[in-house]
């Protein structure tokens, strides 16, 4: 037995630490740790809940979307205020290209260089490579020049002596099975896909000013008036093709055909419950108009999706570093941070574990698209199935670290095609001296509220409390605070926890495997750590949905 | 057939090389170069010399390091303008430590962090991102089991230059905003006064990051700094005074703006590709950039309209 630390984790948001424990060549236990605390929300204490946004939004620059329309719907859920339609379709148009570019970020910049081996590349025969460019899209039109060039690139970089980024991977790993022109395929899509995400957040620049940190949310609408002219609306138009002509000739076939190659990971780093809050309101009537329903999958069972309550949440901090034990809701605590190194039979991390009905949730594409499917949305069950035949899988091997990776891709395709038919929806500002989209209300002096959202690593929830119009609680439950919390007061490991159990090692010096397992979650877990305010003495009251 | 003679420019030979070898048009590359000028308030005679800093010689070494932050500061850096994310990582820089896109992990990943900083003591570029937690012996904030106080105390003496991006390095940002418990400090603070250039913002413009850099290149300097230690190139004169809706009708004034105490060039520079910024898609200014700015009451006037 013996055992391996990853601190820091990196090609990840945040700071992670994962602990595991070797026993003949497999995991055999393992603790996921965030060693970072900001305690953000004892600093929303006493704040107008209407700029509570702009806090939560910098709980995360890579998720730089999510925590500011939860928390504006928080505050709009306390008030009871129906936006404007033309607020919703920009905010799903936001969110959207949310998803798109996290996604592609996540595949091709942080997950990528855990199947793709850069010193391997460097040895490809650029004709040969264009052949297999071909096999993954029979549509791409590149030259054994081009690959030749990207080689020559590789090599110049390699040759100077400064690696950079790349010094020190794992390379050579016996885990690594691609062929040098599959690499180096992979490797030049890997540069192509930086130019890409850069594009693709010129969508939030659109309509909603500038990326990271879009700024047009705001309680009862969106600020746009005066740029929101048909040329805008065309330029983002543009945008949406352009992401979807990548999704389609890069994203999705690469996907496909690298998870192909390593069909393995169809039995490792297995999911059991899943559970999705569902997105993208088509209508004020929610959840019922949204476009990806909401719903919890128990061991497995896709076929039987069951309704979300949320009253049934909530969080333990027995493993945590708190003061306090056992499980609350999540508003009712009184926890006290309390560090006292890192146990792992006692306390070992700054997140709690959140459960449902006492069980822990992954939550994410993964979640989403197995509820999608269950449920019957037709675009998604249309993609895993041409999925599943491309690949010669089977629905159950979706619940795996091959099965997170694909459902990330399949969701790209299926919000990316959706976008395209809500950009159309847009309408343009009329330009006179009002912000037309936003909704003018006036400010009760209390009240509280629930904020609900499909992040693009899975489901969020904002619960607010306030009072003379001043924050008295505010308690955000987050997707990695469900995917990478440590264990409950049962001892019963966390998602990615249970997920990392008999992943194989086989060089226990370079654990390649289980970065692959442990990236499939995308981890985010600057969001993912949260505490009370101790001095709180506020109640709060979960509504059940 | 053989080259004609203007071209045998060792500059004009790398460019040329660049060009081939690195899918960079050349076009675009000068277009860099002029967006480079401008930012830096330089004459167009100035060009050809940012061209010359951009191709030669070896990558300088920077070391990144992430602290109590949001990842916002990072983000920002990958948006560099078209084509020159990818340029910038393998061409322009040589990113020795940054979690975020840095391919080995764990022990390795911290290898090449102690390795960086033995090789280039005293000659790299180190960014911070976040600020840094002190409550607490500094345990709110642990890398690879040390704290990422003990962390900065050891890396950033030892930089050539040191820059303090985003608003949370540069002034505690919001881990230290009223409320917090983490006794986070900006970079200057929690090292005793370490001289850091600082580039604040939430997050802060990839462009005045990229004008830092290619000044460097040009003069081995730092730029003109203000009292704050902020670049005038970048924070010289306030966001009101260069907008473009100023004593329109269409200013954000009534809705609270805070551009005229705001020190920035977003109006100019703009954000993405100069696709936008805040103020253009009729948000008022929230001036992320200046210091205590979480804490400096409301940051929209709920009540307010464009005729004030």
């Amino acid at each position: 037995m013996s055992k391996i630390v990853l601190d820091p984790v990196t090609r990840i948001e945040g700071h992670l630490r994962v602990e595991t424990e070797v026993i003949n060549g497999k995991v055999n236990s393992a603790w996921s740790t965030s060693p970072l605390f900001r305690g953000i929300e004892p600093i929303l204490k006493n704040r107008d809940p209407r700029d509570a946004w702009m806090i939560t939004q910098r709980l995360c620059g890579v998720c730089t979307y999510v925590h500011s329309v939860t928390s504006v719907r928080s505050v709009e859920n306390a008030l009871n205020l129906t936006i404007p339609g033309n607020a919703r379709v920009i905010r799903n148009l936001l969110m959207g290209a949310q998803f798109i570019h996290d996604h592609i970020v996540n595949f091709y910049q942080l997950h990528l260089l855990d199947w793709v081996d850069v010193v391997s590349a460097l040895s490809a025969d650029p004709a040969a490579t264009v052949t297999v460019d071909r096999q993954i899209y029979s549509g791409r039109k590149r030259t054994s020049s081009y690959f030749s060039g990207v080689k020559q690139q590789l090599q110049a970089f390699a040759k100077s002596g400064q690696l950079g980024p790349f010094n020190n991977g794992y390379w050579g790993h016996p885990a690594y099975i691609l062929t040098p022109e599959e690499n180096l395929v992979f490797m030049a899509n890997y540069l192509e896909a930086l130019k890409t995400q850069m594009q693709v957040a010129h969508m939030h620049a659109i309509y909603g000013g500038k990326n990271p940190h879009p700024q047009t949310i705001i309680v009862g609408g969106i600020t746009l008036n005066k740029d929101l002219t048909s040329a805008r609306i065309t330029e983002f138009k543009n945008h949406v093709t352009s992401a979807q002509n990548f999704v389609n000739t890069y994203y999705l076939p690469d996907t496909t055909y690298l998870l192909g190659r390593y069909k393995d990971y169809a039995k490792i780093g297995i999911a059991d419950n899943l559970m999705s809050f569902g997105e993208f309101p088509q209508s004020s009537e929610e959840p019922s108009s949204f476009f990806f329903p909401r719903g919890i999958i128990f061991n497995q069972a896709t076929s039987s999706v069951q309704p979300v309550d949320v009253g049934n949440i909530s969080e333990h901090i027995t493993h945590s570093w708190y003061s306090g034990s056992g499980s609350l809701n999540p508003a009712q605590g009184q926890t006290v941070p309390s560090y006292s190194g890192i146990n792992t039979s006692g306390q070992y991390s700054w997140i709690k574990a959140p459960r449902y009905q006492g069980q822990p949730m992954e939550v994410g594409p993964l979640a989403r698209v197995m509820v999608n499917y269950g449920k019957g949305q037709s675009a998604t069950v249309q993609q895993v199935n041409s999925f599943l035949q491309k690949t010669g899988l089977k629905l159950a091997d979706m619940y795996s670290t091959l099965g997170r990776t694909a459902a990330r891709a399949i969701e790209t395709k299926v919000i990316a095609d959706a976008m395209a038919s809500w950009a159309g929806q847009v309408q343009a500002s009329s330009q006179t001296l009002t912000m037309p989209f936003r909704k003018t209300f006036t400010m009760t002096s209390s009240g509280s509220g629930l904020g609900l959202n499909e992040a693009p690593r899975g489901a969020l929830g904002h619960w607010l409390n306030f009072s003379s119009q001043k924050i008295t609680n505010y308690q955000m439950v987050v997707p990695s605070t469900w995917n990478f919390g440590p264990r409950d007061a049962s001892n019963v490991p966390g998602p990615v926890e249970q997920a990392l159990v008999d992943v194989p090692v086989a060089d226990q010096a370079r654990p390649l495997e289980v970065l692959r397992v442990i990236h499939s979650f995308n981890p985010c877990i600057a969001c993912a750590v949260h505490v009370f305010d101790p001095k709180s003495k506020a109640t709060f009251e979960v509504e059940s949905l | 057939m053989e080259k004609d003679e203007k071209f045998e420019d060792p500059v004009e030979d790398k460019i040329d090389e660049m060009v081939t070898k690195k899918g960079v048009t050349r076009r675009d590359f000068m277009k860099f170069c002029g967006l480079m000028a401008a930012t830096l308030g330089l004459e167009a005679t100035y060009i050809p010399k940012i061209a010359e800093a951009l191709v030669s010689g070896p990558r300088p070494p920077f070391i990144w390091l992430q602290f109590s932050e949001c990842t916002g500061c990072t983000e920002a850096f990958l948006r560099s303008s078209s084509p020159f994310i990818d340029d910038l990582l393998l061409n322009k820089i040589s990113l020795e430590y940054h979690e975020t896109i840095m391919a080995p992990a764990g022990e390795a990943a911290t290898k090449s962090l102690t390795d960086a900083v033995s090789k280039y003591s005293g000659k790299f570029f180190c960014v911070v991102e976040g600020s840094i937690p002190l409550a607490g012996s500094g345990n709110y904030g642990m890398i690879g089991g040390r704290t990422m106080l003990e962390i900065a105390q050891e890396v950033c003496p030892q930089a050539k230059m040191m820059i303090s991006l985003g608003t949370c390095a540069a002034y505690g940002g919001l881990p230290a905003a009223t409320g917090g418990l983490t006794g986070a400090e900006c970079v200057h603070g929690a090292l005793n006064g370490l001289n850091t250039i600082k580039m604040p913002g939430c997050p802060p413009n990839p462009v005045n990051f990229a004008a830092l850099i290619v000044n460097y290149l040009l003069f081995s300097d730092f730029p003109k700094l203000d009292t704050l230690g902020r670049p005038t190139f970048a924070y010289g004169s306030t966001v009101h005074s260069q907008c473009q809706r100023r004593d329109t009708e269409w200013c954000l004034e009534g809705f609270g703006c805070r551009g005229p105490s705001t020190y920035h060039n977003c109006p100019t520079v703009k954000y993405n590709d100069k696709t936008s910024w805040c103020v253009q898609a009729d948000c008022p200014c929230k001036g992320c950039a200046q210091p205590g700015f979480w804490d400096n009451g409301s940051f929209f006037n709920y009540n307010g309209s464009y005729v004030d």
